[in-house]
Formats: structure tokens, sequence, C-alpha cells
């Protein structure tokens, strides 16, 4: 049997076809699999109850300083609804959780071990000596040292991070019509962190005020840790209905 | 092959020559492997009738294929096919199994877990699970803790505790460690007595001198030691302050120091900075009460007492 539809003579005679046609065939897994998404009003299931708040000034901080060491090719922060892995980890990740990340932090690969519902799990002082010096804590561990993490946070640019933030949706506020909004939406008290021209000091109040380093001063130790101890924390899911949940997929 | 069989084969090329003969073949592909490709097509066509699958404005097509599944409040609810739900059905079934262990946990007591042989067998492999995952990064396989961050929970001194109570309260609001800085307070002659006091608690060499003055300082209102630790320093597990007699140290490396002044000197800088560390945390929000209630049970059998 023959089928000669067209004869691919065509495509391979023609550059521009074939360029076109490339393009076209590479492009339908994003336009099938990720373009609906944005539109899918139930993607983030933003549903009663839900009220995740982006990072503070200092846990932004630690989210960069997680970023740049890469933890995340050995970590994932996300938690798939099976089994094995709420009975690990806890609840499964909701999109609504990381809809203030840009970029998110879900990871391909488990070296270690998922970190999205890490926070509260461990003290300051486990995650302080954990990370200076894995094996000390965990003698099976492969994780590498990352003592230099005791350095001093460099707090220069924070504003200029949450405005590209901003830049792409995030609601750090400029104005003060925007903080206001925040008000609303997340109470007086993080609206007051989420404002960029008080970043700075908001960042070091509350470095100072955790102190989870238990080291004077300001340390990208404090703002890792900072960031680890509220990953997985925004959400009640004791308060949440868990059939919308489920309706939302 | 023969030139016949060649020949006999009426081979298609792409029609174009390049450097005068060399040419391509236009075999069609192998026709298992365009059935198989239809296959594909028709499977795709079933798939989406079965699960969620096509985007259309706001929302999206939910397929015909359904869960059932009960949930929190007791009530069954069918929902389209999705793994969220997937999830809650096989966890309900996961419940089940591990129904006729975990409501017989939730109701005994801690004692009558321990002398049932079956119950206590499930408790303590399910325990080992749980503190494998959930303990062991900082009080080690096997509870053994770590001297100068995480006590031990193996041998029989307690900070706040061995009774199942006491282990209850610790794991489902967390605990926190605190001594006050007595460097700020007091003088450094002071301080160096209140060590030798405390060594000889435990027979370390010590200046018996200093130790009569320490003695004195640690009863005293001005140091006040024994508020926390107790008028004979056996320590008062209701603040979490150590037994200073049974020659067990947690923060002041004194195993580590060989000459009786360095063990001195190593409880002198405890004393001077004092703690501010020692956070367990809270887990009460984060296991279910049974799984707690089997942890209790289990971190008891590793070293608990009455």
């Amino acid at each position: 049997m023959r089928i000669n539809f067209f004869k691919h003579e065509w495509i391979e005679t023609n550059i521009g076809l074939m360029l076109v046609l490339t393009m076209l065939a590479i492009s339908v897994g994003g336009l099938v699999e990720i373009a609906p998404l944005f539109f899918i009003k139930k993607t983030v299931e933003n549903v009663e109850g839900i009220n995740v708040r982006p990072y503070t000034p200092l846990e932004l901080r630690g989210r960069d300083i997680y970023v740049r060491e890469g933890c995340y090719t050995c970590h994932s922060q996300m938690i798939r609804p099976f089994v094995d892995e709420k009975l690990r980890y806890g609840h499964y990740s909701l999109a609504a959780e990381s809809q203030y990340d840009h970029p998110f932090q879900w990871g391909s690969k488990r070296t270690g071990p998922d970190l999205a519902r890490v926070g509260g799990k461990y003290s300051n002082e486990w995650h302080v000596d954990h990370l200076i010096a894995p094996r000390s804590m965990v003698r099976q561990s492969v994780m590498p040292n990352y003592p230099w993490l005791m350095q001093l946070l460099d707090q220069s640019d924070i504003a200029g991070r949450m405005k590209a933030l901003r830049a792409v949706g995030v609601p750090y506020s400029l104005t003060e019509a925007e903080r206001e909004a925040n008000v609303k939406k997340f109470g007086e008290q993080v609206a007051a962190q989420l404002h960029i021209a008080d970043a700075r000091k908001n960042l070091v109040d509350q470095a100072n005020l955790g102190n989870y380093d238990s080291k004077p001063g300001v340390s990208e130790m404090d703002a890792l840790v900072a960031y680890l101890q509220v990953l997985g924390t925004m959400v009640d899911f004791n308060k949440l209905d868990e059939d919308e949940l489920v309706r939302a997929r | 092959m023969s030139e016949q069989n060649l020949q006999s084969q009426t081979v298609q090329t792409t029609g174009h020559a390049w450097d005068g003969d060399l040419q391509e073949f236009n075999n069609p592909l192998p026709t298992w492997w365009v059935y198989t490709f239809y296959v594909t097509i028709v499977f795709s066509v079933v798939y989406w009738f079965i699960y969620p699958s096509w985007p259309i404005g706001k929302g999206f097509l939910t397929g015909f294929s359904e869960i059932t599944y009960v949930n929190k409040a007791g009530e069954t609810v069918t929902s389209h096919w999705n793994t969220r739900a997937l999830l809650a059905k096989k966890l309900n079934e996961q419940t089940e199994l591990q129904k006729p262990y975990f409501s017989k946990v939730a109701a005994s007591d801690f004692g009558q877990i321990a002398k049932d042989p079956e119950l206590s067998g499930f408790v303590l492999s399910a325990g080992k699970v749980l503190f494998d995952d959930n303990c062991a990064p900082c009080h080690q396989q096997g509870g053994q803790g770590k001297p100068g961050f995480y006590p031990n929970l193996a041998d029989d001194d307690w900070l706040y505790g061995g009774s199942y109570d006491k282990i209850h309260q610790t794991l489902v609001n967390g605990r926190r460690g605190y001594m006050p800085a007595f460097g700020e307070v007091l003088p450094a002659g002071d301080i160096d007595a209140l060590a030798n006091y405390v060594a000889s608690l435990s027979g370390i060499g010590h200046d018996a001198g200093k130790a009569a003055s320490g003695r004195a300082l640690f009863v005293s209102q001005s140091a006040a030691c024994y508020a926390c630790h107790g008028e004979n320093a056996k320590g008062r597990q209701e603040t979490g302050a150590p037994n200073l007699t049974d020659g067990i140290w947690l923060w002041a490396n004194v195993p580590g120091a060989q000459k009786p002044e360095d063990k001195i000197a190593a409880i002198r800088a405890t004393i001077a900075a004092g703690l501010n560390k020692g956070v367990m945390p809270a887990w009460g929000g984060r296991l279910t009460p049974e799984q707690i209630k089997v942890l209790t049970v289990y971190v008891h059998e590793l070293g608990g007492g009455t």
C-alpha cells in the first residue's frame, strides 16, 4: 500500500517551507499543553481559604540564593498527588502555592528530598548546621557543604528585585493605591512587607527578629533559612474544602 | 543480492541526483509502523472521551470516566476522573487497610499499646518509619542524638520528661530550650565558682573552695540557678532544665575535653553565654493524632521512663 498525500521532496527542496513546517510541528506541544492553561479559570485554584502571599523581602532574597546555589537541581518543590508522596511529604502541592514564584521551583529531579513542605519541619539551628555541613546532621547525605552562606547578605538591590517581580505580576506595591489594594487582599501586616519603599528596612527587621543563624548581622543564611521555613506553610489545609481542589482538575 | 533480485525490486528514489549518480531511496514506511501509528490516533480519540482532555474556553472537557470517594466530612463525592480524586480514593483504601490498627491505637492508652504484642509490633514498625522520616534528621538513627545539638532519646535522661504523656506533649507542641546568658549579669569570678560547683556534681576535678561558693551562688537569689535546675541541681522537667548531676552533657562539651580545667572551661562558657537553642518543632499540625501516638510509644520504647 502506498499513501501519497504529498511528496516530501517538496519540503526537502524548499528550505523556507521546511522551516515553517518544523516550527509548526514543534510548537504544537506548547500550544496544546501550555497555552490553554493561561485561559482555563481553575488552573490556579484560588478556592476559598487559600490566601497565598508573595515572599517578604528577606524570604525573596533567600529564594534568590536558593536559585543561585542551584538547589533546584537536586530538590523538587512539587508534591504530586500520589499516596507515597502524600505519606512522606504531606498534602500535594497546589498551583496556587507557586503563583508568585517566577520562575517556579518545581524542579524535575530528586537527588535530595522534596522541599515543598519543609517549612517548620526542622528548627532554624538544624538548617544552619545542615547547610554548612550536611553530613554532620545526616550521615548518609550526599549534599555539598555551603559554608559561604554565613557571609553577609547583599541587601542593596532588594528593591530592584521586587520591582522586577512586580513587572511580571507579583503584587509588590510601589504606589499608595497598590499598597491599599494589598491591605484589602492580604491584610495590613503582609501589605507592609510587600511595599517596595520599605523593603530594606523590612528585610533587616525580619532578619534581626528571626535571627535565623543565631549570629549578629544579616547573613545569606538568615535569608535562605527564612525562605525554607516558609515553604508550604501558607495554606492551612484543615480549613480548605478538599472537594473544591478535586473539582479544579 | 543477485542481479535479478535487484531488478525485480521497483525501488523508487526521491528523484534527485547529486554528483551525477548519488540518489536517495524513497521507501514507504513499514506497514506495521503505519498501522501502529493509526492505532495511536484511534487510542487518543478514545482517551479524549474517558479522561480530561481538550481545553474549551475557560474550562476543559472532563471526560466520561468518574471516581467516587468519601471526603473528610464522610460524604460520598463523585468527580470526573483526575489524579486528585484518585488520590482521595486510594488514601481511603489505605486508611481502610490500616484502620484495624490505627483505630485500636486511638482507642487504647499508651500502657495498653505497649502490653498488646500485636499492637506494639505494629506501632514499633510504623513508628520506625515515622521516626526515620521526621525525627532522625536531628535525633539521628535510633534516637542516639548528637552531643551539642540534639538530645539522646535512647538513654534514660529526659529534659522534659520521659513518660508517655510528657513525650506526647513534647511531640504535639514542640519545645524551646532557654537559659539566660549569665555572663551579662554575673562577674567572671562568680561564673567560675558556679562552673566549679557544677563540675563537682559529676566528679570532675575542681577547686573545692570555688565549688563551695558556687554552691552558695547556685541557691542564692542573685544567680538563682536553683529556680530552673532545682535545689539539688537534679533538673526540673517543667522548665526543661537538665539534671546537672548525672554526667550526661548535651550543650557543654565536657566529654570532649580531656583535662579537668578544660571541662570546667566548657561549663563556664555555657553558663556565660546561655542558651537560646534546642528548638523542637511542633508536630501537632503536621502529623495526625494517631501518628503522634505511634511515635510517642516508639520514642518511649527507645529510652522512656515513667
